[in-house]
């Protein structure tokens, strides 16, 4: 067996002092396996050792919180069916950022698998994925060919694998930043539904009750995935594509069905995926969440490959396996429903009482570690932080527009801002024929056939505004989110969140996860969306370069199943209005926008100023007005400001609006600005858009009416823009694909 | 009437088909297990969506040597309504039930997206109840849709009226526009676009229902 030396332990990004706490923990110094086995537990992707100390300031209850974070995933109550069952959701987001760059078609898919057995495990059926994703931009003269590969690479494999798992994709965003350039990010959520007497929990209960492992069989790829994904990129982790795994969704598509069926005997006691870190993770965890332990004996797990070690055993992070615990003298039962699907299960142990992962290899023991201590008891470190990175200005240059109109058409074509049609025309979103409302508006709306309500879900994220401000930036995206939900007519239950940054060791990259982590618990508090799960992809750099502070939000909400309202304006001849006003605006606060970044291609001072409780109450009118029927569209303004919103809204089915403003602002900051709580709608009964605005106390403004195909905005009798609809929807239309296609002839 | 819904490894517009038939529509909707041979009764059989075995080697390749499709190529020649959609589609074809193929959309990519369609003909079980001329909008999600076959087999299908729908604009290469064909008994239809996620308002369209009120009447008449 190889000798532990200082060099080994250093290779398994185990610090001195950790090793340390390895020894004490065993009393006496570890072997390979065992040091192997610690290495990916307490790697930052597993043990969350630089954020946990802060992750416990983020809200984690409610009264509808049936399990939060800490579990495969969190579950929330849904309410009650006509027969008066309970029914739950179950939803997380993971991301799979590390592997999308070396290896984007399986680094993207794998990441959709591994966030769907999150779900499964714990008994809930899939019904919706949603992706955040981040690239570097298309153009960019050095690498713009690698990034437009990447991009190609990732959609191709979140459609391969949910195309084929069967789920429907519904939504999501993707925007671009140089700072992604060397560090795509995948983050994906997704969402189950279940019975709430059906929910099933990752722990290893009764002394002596069969462990079963089932599904593909254990290969070389992967080992150390958990431990890459800890580390920055360097020149060297291009070579490192033998550690990203490779997909079968069909395969999890058994297990999901055998899985559900196999939970329906009742010989189930427990059961849990084996995502990072594999079946290491999963024995430890299990028995560290029962209080128990765990033995099993590797010459029983299904290998794919001959002559494996032990030590690559336990490390793999093939896909596609679950392992889980039958009542003794049950496991047949269990066994017959996978043996119907076809599926590959083997008892390879049993519980203890005895609170140890022990684990033997053809009867010899080759690691013996106890399961809390290992699981639960990582190093937490309360890394030291001072102010956020931040290398641009608080003052900007002057914002002139040239020309107010050309703008309108720069956003139009624009990376960030332009149709994101090409990606998810790619993805079968109405597989299953719950969604209501799928890729495109606000928020996704999936329907619960069982229960007659509906679920709406918006994901989130500016890496702009977080950089020139994590806390504010991060306070602003869940506002957004909150707000898309409104517009669907949705109540905001719950979140979850995935906390994407740079190198935790360095005190500003850590001041910006503080920030971030903060301001989120803050918004989070304030509109009673506590955070039931998530995840933290820190290290996110290449050569030394962070990316954007980019936490993402799934925000997540409730509402009767009914007709959607959508985003677009439906006929001409409403009236329209802007709920919450005009907004404030200075120049200061210009400097994150889009019209700063894709006009002006600068970036300076603050992103735009948040009241938490004037947000809210625009939330909660624009909700009664969906929901009283009162409005025939509702879309928020946000990024491109309020002249992108209303040319967003005309885009669906071509009708068009004449607007007249009464503001003081220049028309640069009235066209552009991007301050929030504010959401545009188009009604045929004004009286009672004005009446539930005004039951909240916020303005609603009547700017105008819906036309036939032409797009005008005027500030006090002068023309700032005016336009047919349909060239500007062309080039929104077709940027990304005409982006996209040059490569083919570059 | 019983529709019954067969339930390959990987099938996963299985529940589709059966909430469209049984509840939708109000009939009798049983599943049906790939490794049997038995229909349970079913008056029409619907092979549904999704990925069969993986779709490894090539869409519906593997599926038809399956146990049950032995007994829906029997029930078939007996004269029974078998309705294949999207991979049911690919299986009719893989298994000699169809003539063509279906191969990579024009493309290369996989296509989400509702589209248009006309029915080719309304002499069929599957179409009578579809007004001639009428474009109905019916969502596409695959990835292998083109539909070819040689020369000679289009201008038969063409000559016999066997061409059971054409997409208004052809979204994947189909060779003449074709988006579903019949066998020659008129007994056998297979389309790629997905009725059964038109039958509901809430879905955003409902036009999808023509195919299953066809088979319904169709039914009735003959019973």
């Amino acid at each position: 067996m190889s000798q532990i030396t200082p060099e080994v332990v250093a290779a398994h990004s185990i610090t001195p002092d950790e090793y340390e706490r390895v020894v004490s923990i065993l009393g006496r110094e570890p072997n390979i396996t065992e040091l192997g086995i610690f290495s990916v537990m307490w790697s930052e992707h597993c043990s969350y050792k630089s954020s946990r100390v802060h992750l416990k300031k983020l809200p984690t209850k409610s009264k509808l919180v049936v399990c939060g974070p800490g579990e495969n995933a969190g579950i929330m109550d849904i309410g009650k069916d006509a027969e008066g069952n309970d029914w739950c959701i179950a939803f997380k987001i993971e991301s799979h950022n590390h592997p999308s760059f070396i290896e984007p078609f399986q680094g993207a898919a794998t990441g959709v698998g591994g966030i769907l057995r999150d779900i499964f495990t714990m008994g809930a059926r899939p019904i919706a994925v949603m992706d955040a994703l981040r690239f570097g931009p298309l153009d960019d003269p050095e690498v713009g060919r690698r990034n437009r590969h990447i991009i190609e690479g990732v959609v191709s494999g979140i459609a391969h694998y949910g195309n084929c798992f069967g789920v429907p994709t519904v939504g999501g965003e993707t925007t671009f930043e140089p700072s992604y350039n060397g560090n795509p990010l995948v983050n994906v959520f997704a969402l189950g539904v279940f019975r709430k007497d059906q929910i099933f929990y990752g722990q290893a209960t009764g002394t002596g009750n069969p462990v079963i492992y089932v599904g593909a069989k254990t290969g070389r790829d992967g080992i150390h995935g958990a431990t890459m994904a800890s580390d920055e990129f360097t020149e060297e982790s291009k070579q490192k594509r033998p550690n990203v795994q490779v997909g079968d969704p069909f395969m999890e598509k058994l297990l999901l069905e055998a899985c559900l069926e196999a939970m329906q005997t009742g010989a189930i006691s427990g059961i849990q995926d084996m995502g990072a870190a594999g079946l290491t993770c999963s024995t430890c965890e299990m028995g560290s969440r029962a209080g128990t332990g765990i033995e099993i004996d590797l010459a029983m797990v299904p290998q794919r490959e001959t002559g494996m070690t032990p030590y690559e055993i336990m490390l793999s992070e093939s896909q596609e396996r679950m392992l889980l615990v039958a009542f003794q003298g049950r496991e047949q039962e269990v066994l017959d429903v996978f043996k119907k699907w076809g599926l590959d299960a083997r008892i390879v142990g049993s519980v203890m009482d005895d609170g140890m992962m022990r684990v033997r290899n053809h009867g010899e023991i080759v690691a013996e570690i106890p399961s809390r201590p290992l699981a639960d008891e990582a190093p937490l470190y309360n890394r030291p932080f001072t102010k956020p990175a931040r290398n641009v200005p608080m003052d900007g240059p002057a914002v002139v527009s040239k020309d107010l109109l050309a703008d309108l058409f720069t956003l139009a074509g624009s990376q960030d801002l332009c149709s994101k049609r090409w990606i998810w025309e790619q993805y079968d979103y109405m597989v299953r024929t719950n969604t209501l409302a799928g890729p495109g508006g606000d928020a996704a709306i999936l329907r619960v056939k069982e229960t007659g309500r509906s679920i709406a879900m918006s994901l989130d994220g500016n890496g702009r505004y977080c950089y020139l401000d994590p806390r504010e930036g991060t306070k602003l995206m869940v506002a957004e989110c909150c707000r898309n939900l409104a517009c669907v007519g949705a109540e905001p239950i719950g979140a979850t969140n995935n906390l994407n940054f740079g190198n935790p060791q360095k005190p500003e990259i850590m001041a910006q996860i503080v920030e971030a982590i903060e301001g989120m618990a803050e918004a989070c508090e304030f509109f009673e969306t506590p955070i039931t799960g998530g995840n933290v992809s820190l290290y996110n750099e290449t050569l030394g370069d962070a990316i954007f502070p980019s936490p993402v939000m799934g925000v997540v909400g409730l509402l009767q199943t009914q007709a959607p309202v959508g985003s677009g304006f439906v006929s001409a001849g409403r009236q329209v209005y802007v709920i919450g006003g005009l907004g404030e605006a200075e120049e200061l606060r210009m400097g994150g926008t889009q019209y700063a970044k894709q006009v002006m291609g600068a970036m300076w001072g603050l992103p735009p100023q948040l009241d938490m409780d004037f947000e809210k109450r625009v939330h909660t009118a624009v909700r009664s007005m969906v929901l009283a029927g009162a409005v025939d569209s509702a879309h928020d303004i946000s990024d491109g400001g309020l002249a992108w919103a209303l040319a967003e809204c005309a885009f669906p089915a071509g009708v068009g609006v004449a607007a007249d403003l009464d503001s003081e602002l220049k028309p640069e900051l009235l066209l552009y600005h991007e301050g929030p709580s504010r959401v545009v709608v188009s009604t045929g009964d004004a009286a009672q858009v004005e009446a539930l605005a005004a039951a909240q106390g916020v303005p609603a403004m009547r700017i105008g009416t819906t036309t036939d195909g032409t797009l005008a905005i005027r500030n006090r009798g002068a023309v700032l823009i005016e336009t047919a609809v349909a060239p500007l929807k062309e080039k929104w239309a077709t940027a990304l694909e005409t982006m996209l296609h040059d490569e083919i002839h570059a | 009437m019983k529709f019954g819904v067969v339930v390959f490894p990987g099938s996963n517009c299985d529940h589709d088909a059966w909430y469209a038939t049984g509840t939708n529509l109000g009939q009798q909707a049983e599943f049906l297990w790939h490794s049997d041979t038995d229909l349970k009764g079913s008056d029409c059989v619907i092979l549904p969506g999704g990925f069969s075995y993986g779709d490894y080697l090539r869409c519906g390749a593997i599926a038809k040597f399956s146990p049950i499709l032995g007994a829906v190529k029997k029930f078939a020649a007996d004269g029974g309504l078998v309705l294949g959609i999207c991979n049911g589609f690919q299986i009719l074809t893989e298994s000699g039930l169809l003539p063509g193929a279906l191969v990579r959309n024009r493309g290369l990519k996989f296509i989400c997206k509702p589209v248009g369609l006309v029915a080719g003909t309304t002499r069929s079980a599957f179409t009578h109840a579809i007004p001639e001329g009428k474009k109905l909008m019916i969502p596409i999600a695959h990835g292998e849709g083109c539909y070819t076959a040689d020369e000679r087999v289009m201008d038969e299908l063409e000559a016999e009226g066997r061409v059971a729908f054409r997409y208004t604009e052809n979204p994947n290469g189909s060779l003449r526009d074709i988006a579903g064909v019949l066998n020659a008994q008129r007994n056998v239809m297979g389309m790629m676009p997905h009725p059964e996620r038109a039958t509901d308002p809430l879905m955003g369209s409902v036009d999808g229902l023509g195919v299953f009120q066809s088979l319904i009447q169709s039914f009735a008449l003959h019973k």
